[in-house]
């Protein structure tokens, strides 16, 4: 019985050495690479309007800034799935998942809210 | 329930014995990087209730001014770069770190600093150019939700700049020991995370604002 405690702990306390990840100037330099282009590409598309159409460009930055975010995560925060054994995506995961609900959610019941609305007073007016 | 204590009855001794391994494999602080981080998730909560509550007041200017008339994109350029140079500043600190030489992150823990203040003093010089123009938070929901949301960040990247300078008299006072380590890689996990929540405030908030 205590042989199966100390085995699961032992497991466990292995995981706790090598969980400092290792940082290399390669990582750093094309994290900073990619970030600068991902940065500079939104910019540039709102700021001359190159695509020519507003939702098309929102959808665009949208997926840029997506990206970039990956790009963040892997080459600044270190993640994978390697990490404290998992525990630290396994949370990201779940924060992700919570995010995704709290944004969807507000602002699709919101929109709805906006739509349902009992009608404005100019609106009104208008009525018979 | 029952079996439970029976078996604990039964091995009062063993159940001693299984609290006395578990004190003994852990090194301090080993856990330390896994609680900060579930700390940043709970952060990014409340950045995720910040967005929504933009995503929905976001359009509400109360006939007030929006962000076509407000947004300078050339500052936010400015200011993002500020952030990302910081960013890598503070990594070659840990490259450094990981070297062995405090003076080495020292130095690029100061150059993340002024690049930090830069971002900084740029935000507060934006927020004041905004207050003159009478676009205070009072204004509208949406200047509302925009002040919250990136004032909330802006308030983050303060106390990361309290922290880099604490972390920098702790480091000349007791270089690069183990605790400090932990303390360096804590800050950088926080650090790059502000990076990342101003990848979401640039797009969905400025370029965003201005393509509405």
């Amino acid at each position: 019985m205590s042989s199966v405690h100390s085995d699961s702990h032992g497991h466990g306390h292995d995981a706790h050495h090598a969980d400092v990840p290792h940082f290399s100037v390669k990582d750093y330099a094309t994290g900073f690479v990619l970030a600068v282009i991902l940065t500079v590409i939104p910019f540039y598309l709102v700021m001359t309007d190159a695509l020519g159409d507003k939702s098309l460009t929102t959808l665009v930055i949208a997926g840029f800034a997506g990206v970039q975010v990956i790009v963040h995560m892997i080459y600044f925060l270190h993640m994978n799935a390697k990490s404290e054994g998992g525990w630290n995506l396994l949370a990201l995961v779940f924060t992700c998942i919570l995010v995704f609900i709290v944004l969807s959610g507000v602002t699709w019941v919101m929109y709805h809210l906006n739509h349902n609305m009992m009608p404005m007073p100019h609106n009104m007016n208008e009525l018979p | 329930m029952s079996q439970y204590n029976l078996s604990g009855a039964n091995g009062a001794g063993l159940t001693a014995q299984y609290y006395d391994l578990n004190e003994h494999d852990h090194p301090e602080g080993g856990s330390t990087q896994l609680g900060f981080w579930i700390y940043l998730m709970s952060d990014l909560l409340i950045f995720a209730m910040l967005f929504a509550a933009f995503a929905v007041l976001g359009g509400n200017y109360a006939a007030g001014p929006g962000p076509k008339d407000l947004f300078e994109l050339p500052l936010v350029a400015f200011n993002t770069s500020m952030l990302l140079f910081s960013s890598i500043t503070y990594g070659f600190a840990m490259i450094e770190m990981q070297k062995g030489r405090v003076g080495g992150v020292q130095f690029w823990l100061v150059v993340t600093a002024l690049f930090g203040a830069t971002f900084l003093g740029v935000e507060l010089y934006e927020f004041s150019n905004l207050i003159h123009e009478g676009a205070t938070p009072q204004r509208s929901a949406f200047l509302s939700a925009f002040f919250t949301l990136v004032g909330t960040h802006g308030l983050h990247v303060t106390f990361g700049l309290i922290w880099l300078g604490v972390l920098l008299v702790q480091l000349s006072q007791r270089g690069l020991e183990e605790a400090n380590k932990r303390r360096l890689l804590c800050l950088s996990m926080f650090w790059h995370f502000l990076d990342v929540v101003w990848v979401g405030v640039f797009t969905f908030v400025y370029l965003m604002g201005v393509l509405r």
